[in-house]
């Protein structure tokens, strides 16, 4: 137990720490290095656009963004200022709906960017490792091998594009679903009513079947190799000479171990896959956070993106820690060294 | 009575790829017997088509491996099977492991990582007979693993946490659970070091000693021949060069290749240096044509070059590939 | 296509030198865009804008993933540790919205060349990993040991010995590569990151929405960009695996059977 810690447990803390440390680094450096003093940038864009604000809040604005940049004092206090204001959770206000702070903004969006990913993503994995083990072991299997190259041809492309596909195809062509969003434009949300969870599921389909289409290929794709690598290890070899049954061999001998390194893959991919999450909602419109910072861009939200940064970065070593943590359950290598 | 006669046997590997086509010819022109309670070696440098022989006679064909010609037969008392025609599911449901099992190269891999030893057990038992009490069955494993003189902790640990004989023993457990006719060791003890090497022959020869079947060990050491086996058949590549029970072998060795894998064993006492034989096994995608030894053999003539030699009986049970000698000659 | 834009009747960045909202016709063949530009023509240039961007991005990614892998395999301990825990992070970061951060801090400054060179900074992570891990299993081979005995100094090592093995996977790697960064591109194009009125295949999605193509019928003009940035991009990747399978010498061997 004592190795386990020291030799599994505390190199992973140490990453998380790491992971997260060189992130908020990098988006408190980033601004320091754009050659324009961004604070002056920021109020004379907001006058020439010809904000109706008052000079009182053009002066909280300028206050607001000079502490948001974390522009008074030496680079060391800066430097520390700013995390001592992470610790707080205070990313400062939205300078596009200005005073609204950026994190209940953020608040309000994330749980609809997480309740596509999150089921998305475990749908995905699932099916794509599935199949894509079944499709090396049977490789003469015909429906399988279509699978395969639907799955190639998904996971080559980004993930704007086959959204737009889907899309195109879907709602313009053949319009079963609709165009944007995740409720018609005038509804408020209302859990309580079964019509809206159903227009809200009905909303969610495509932007859903994106995430898992391009996510199932890669899976699949990914599984296959390992499997086909798997197949000719000794301990496979030796229980089909054995006479296991097929089905005995598939799934106790080479999904449970292909099945490792693939969690692994999840972990590493996280970051990539909330990426084009974000992407996905802005092609169609969908109200998480990925629509919250397109907008943030067009509206000149700079503190805005700046949370959705620290907020994504934060969020996604999160979930590959957990996943770290979770690893051991599943391989007795790691448990028991 | 036999338990496998094995007859003009030839197996070779097809490969294309690139335009490219290629043949090993791991398998030429083999045929042998085994009988019931015995132990049999097969002998040979590597690749020398010793692991091919035994997949072919274990029913592991598969591609690019193509048998051409010849034929593999066992009779299991009376139950006649015969191993290139049997269907796959026949093969499945009453020959494997309960007729002949098998105890693989590099064992110390053949048990499943992330399950834990007593898994592939059930697997087995559960495959084969079918487990409906499950208390019964752990009672009988326990049992057999007591047997085989493994302490029952085994069955609770995960292969990592087991040492490589350890590991080993329970490849042969294994082996074991049903009392097949025949056990197939292929190169059992090839990675192990000296000591844990003869724990896990001694266990070979005790399971023999009880259940009176047969096992074929296959190895290219010959001091695990000379302690271990019967009978022996030396291959080089691809063929049979002789055939003897052990004790010809070592005491009375015809074939120069014979000689030479004799001659260089070190002896205890002996001070000369040995002289080793030029060259190297041959390619078998492009073997020498006449006797495949002629290259590096020191009697070679020039029939040797051109006529693939019989294997001939010499003596009672004593068979051999070579011109040097004809029917009855010694 | 890309040799075709040096043929190209109509300049890119006029607009309104065409008929606009043409569907596909043969004098069109991909129609027109609201913006009166030829669309077919006008892609053209997108294609060959898309892989500079793509190239350029690899190469800089390339020298700092060769440089980070044989390093960090090489010299090992601490050194190796330190640039692990870095590739690693960057390996997991979310980058989209650390890209949409700078893209959106330098946007006065962007063009194609300072997109590629930023992207490059940040896609060397994972090659840099995959190199390591060979140049690691070299490291144990005998013939290092031999040149190590022999007083080789290990720079010299490092480039003769051990860049020959690491090249097939840089070469792998870089397509790979290609790949990301110009799907980065157009992503950060679509959001209107970049710079707009260079024609790349992300600005030409850009200003389709723009124009709000869709609801305003002219799907052509979507469809078009969306349609060549999938075919280029299977194709790209259908290479990348076929010289991927050839380069890799156990694939080969396992082919031949060998």
């Amino acid at each position: 137990m004592r190795k386990f810690v020291l030799r599994y447990l505390i190199p992973r803390i140490i990453q998380y720490l790491t992971l997260i440390f060189v992130g908020i680094t990098l988006t408190y450096i980033i601004p320091r290095l754009a050659p324009t003093n961004p604070v002056e940038a920021q109020v004379s864009m907001m006058i020439a656009r010809g904000s109706s604000l008052d000079p009182d809040a053009i002066e909280a604005m300028r206050a607001a963004l000079t502490e948001l940049y974390g522009l008074s004092g030496s680079p060391v206090e800066q430097y520390f200022a700013f995390w001592s204001r992470l610790f707080r959770g205070d990313l400062g206000p939205s300078l596009g709906n200005f005073p609204t702070p950026v994190s209940e903004m953020i608040g309000q969006a994330l749980p609809y960017t997480l309740r596509l990913l999150i089921p998305a993503l475990i749908i995905s994995w699932i099916f794509g490792n599935f199949f894509g083990a079944l499709s090396s072991y049977y490789p003469e299997n015909k429906a399988l091998n279509v699978v395969e190259v639907l799955g190639q041809v998904v996971r080559s492309i980004p993930y704007y594009i086959v959204a737009i596909v889907l899309l195109v195809v879907f709602s313009y062509f053949i319009p079963i679903f609709p165009f944007s969003g995740a409720y018609p434009i005038g509804t408020r949300p209302d859990w309580s009513s079964l019509d809206f969870i159903l227009t809200y599921l009905e909303h969610s389909v495509l932007p859903a079947a994106t995430l898992i289409l391009v996510g199932f290929g890669g899976w699949f794709v990914g599984m296959k190799s390992l499997t086909s690598n798997i197949i000719s290890e000794d301990y496979v070899v030796y229980a089909e000479i054995v006479g296991l049954k097929k089905r005995n061999i598939l799934v106790q001998y080479i999904m449970r171990t292909a099945m490792l390194p693939q969690l692994t893959a999840l972990a590493m991919s996280l970051g990539t896959v909330f990426s084009g999450a974000l992407i996905m909602e802005v092609v169609f419109g969908y109200p998480g956070v990925g629509s919250l910072a397109i907008r943030a861009v067009y509206s000149n939200d700079y503190s805005m993106i700046m949370g959705i940064t620290i907020y994504s970065i934060i969020g996604v070593a999160t979930a590959v820690f957990l996943i770290d943590l979770l690893y051991p359950l599943f391989d007795p290598r790691v448990r028991y060294q | 009575m036999t338990l496998l006669s094995v007859r003009n046997l030839r197996a070779y590997y097809q490969t294309e790829a690139y335009g490219i086509s290629r043949t090993v010819q791991a398998v030429d022109g083999i045929s042998f017997d085994l009988f019931p309670n015995e132990i049999y070696g097969v002998a040979g440098e590597s690749s020398c088509g010793k692991t091919t022989l035994i997949k072919v006679i274990s029913g592991n064909i598969k591609h690019p491996l193509k048998v051409l010609e010849g034929s593999v037969i066992y009779n299991f008392n009376g139950y006649q099977v015969d191993m290139l025609q049997i269907s796959e599911d026949e093969l499945r449901r009453n020959v494997r492991w309960k007729q002949i099992s098998y105890v693989m190269q590099g064992s110390m891999s053949v048990l499943n990582p992330v399950r834990k030893v007593i898994k592939t057990f059930e697997d087995i038992v559960r495959t084969h007979e079918g487990i409906t009490d499950k208390k019964k069955f752990l009672e009988q494993t326990r049992a057999h693993i007591n047997r085989l003189g493994l302490p029952t902790d085994v069955l609770n640990a995960y292969p990592h946490q087991l040492s490589g004989g350890m590991r080993q023993r329970v490849a042969i457990a294994l082996a074991t659970v049903f009392q097949p006719a025949l056990i197939i060791a292929d190169e059992p003890t090839t990675a192990l070091d000296v000591v844990v090497q003869r724990g896990v022959l001694h266990m070979i020869k005790d399971i023999q000693a009880m259940s009176k079947n047969t096992v074929l060990l296959v190895t290219h050491d010959m001091a695990v021949h000379a302690n271990v086996t019967d009978r022996m058949m030396i291959m080089y590549a691809g063929r049979i060069a002789e055939e003897a029970p052990t004790e010809s072998i070592f005491n009375a060795p015809l074939h120069p290749y014979t000689q030479h894998l004799i001659n260089s064993l070190p002896m205890i006492g002996e001070k000369t240096t040995r002289t080793s034989l030029g060259g190297s096994p041959p390619n078998l995608a492009n073997p020498p044509g006449g006797c495949r030894f002629h290259p590096r053999c020191p009697h070679v003539m020039d029939e040797c070059r051109t006529v693939v030699p019989d294997l001939v009986t010499v003596k009672e049970r004593h068979r051999v590939a070579c011109h040097l000698f004809k029917e009855d000659s010694v | 296509m890309i040799f075709l834009s040096y043929d190209s009747p109509y300049d890119p960045s006029k607009s309104f030198v065409v008929p606009w909202d043409l569907p596909p016709s043969w004098e069109h063949p991909f129609g027109t865009t609201s913006r009166g530009q030829d669309l077919f023509w006008w892609l053209t240039f997108a294609v060959r804008n898309s892989l500079y961007v793509g190239v350029v991005t690899a190469i800089i990614s390339r020298v700092i993933s060769i440089l980070v892998g044989l390093t960090a395999g090489y010299r090992g301990g601490w050194i190796d540790r330190v640039l692990m825990a870095i590739s690693d992070t960057f390996v997991v970061l979310p980058l989209l919205p650390i890209l949409i951060l700078l893209s959106f801090l330098l946007r006065e400054s962007m063009n194609l060349l300072n997109l590629a060179i930023i992207l490059g900074l940040f896609g060397w992570s994972f090659d840099a990993r995959l190199i390591r891990s060979q140049v690691l299993s070299l490291r144990e081979r005998s013939f290092t040991r031999t040149a190590v005995y022999s007083g080789t100094n290990s720079f010299w090592i490092t480039i003769h010995e051990h860049l020959p093995f690491v090249l097939p996977i840089v070469f792998a790697t870089t397509l790979n590569n290609l790949l990301w960064s110009m799907g980065m591109e157009v992503t950060l194009s679509v959001l209107g990151l970049s710079d707009l009125s260079t024609p790349t295949l992300g600005t030409a999605l850009f200003w389709a929405n723009q124009h709000g193509a869709l609801v305003a019928g002219v799907w052509w003009w979507i469809t078009a960009p969306a349609l060549v940035t999938a075919v280029l991009f299977l194709g790209l990747y259908l290479l990348f695996t076929s010289i991927n399978e050839y380069i890799d010498p156990r694939t080969r061997l396992r082919l031949i059977g060998g």
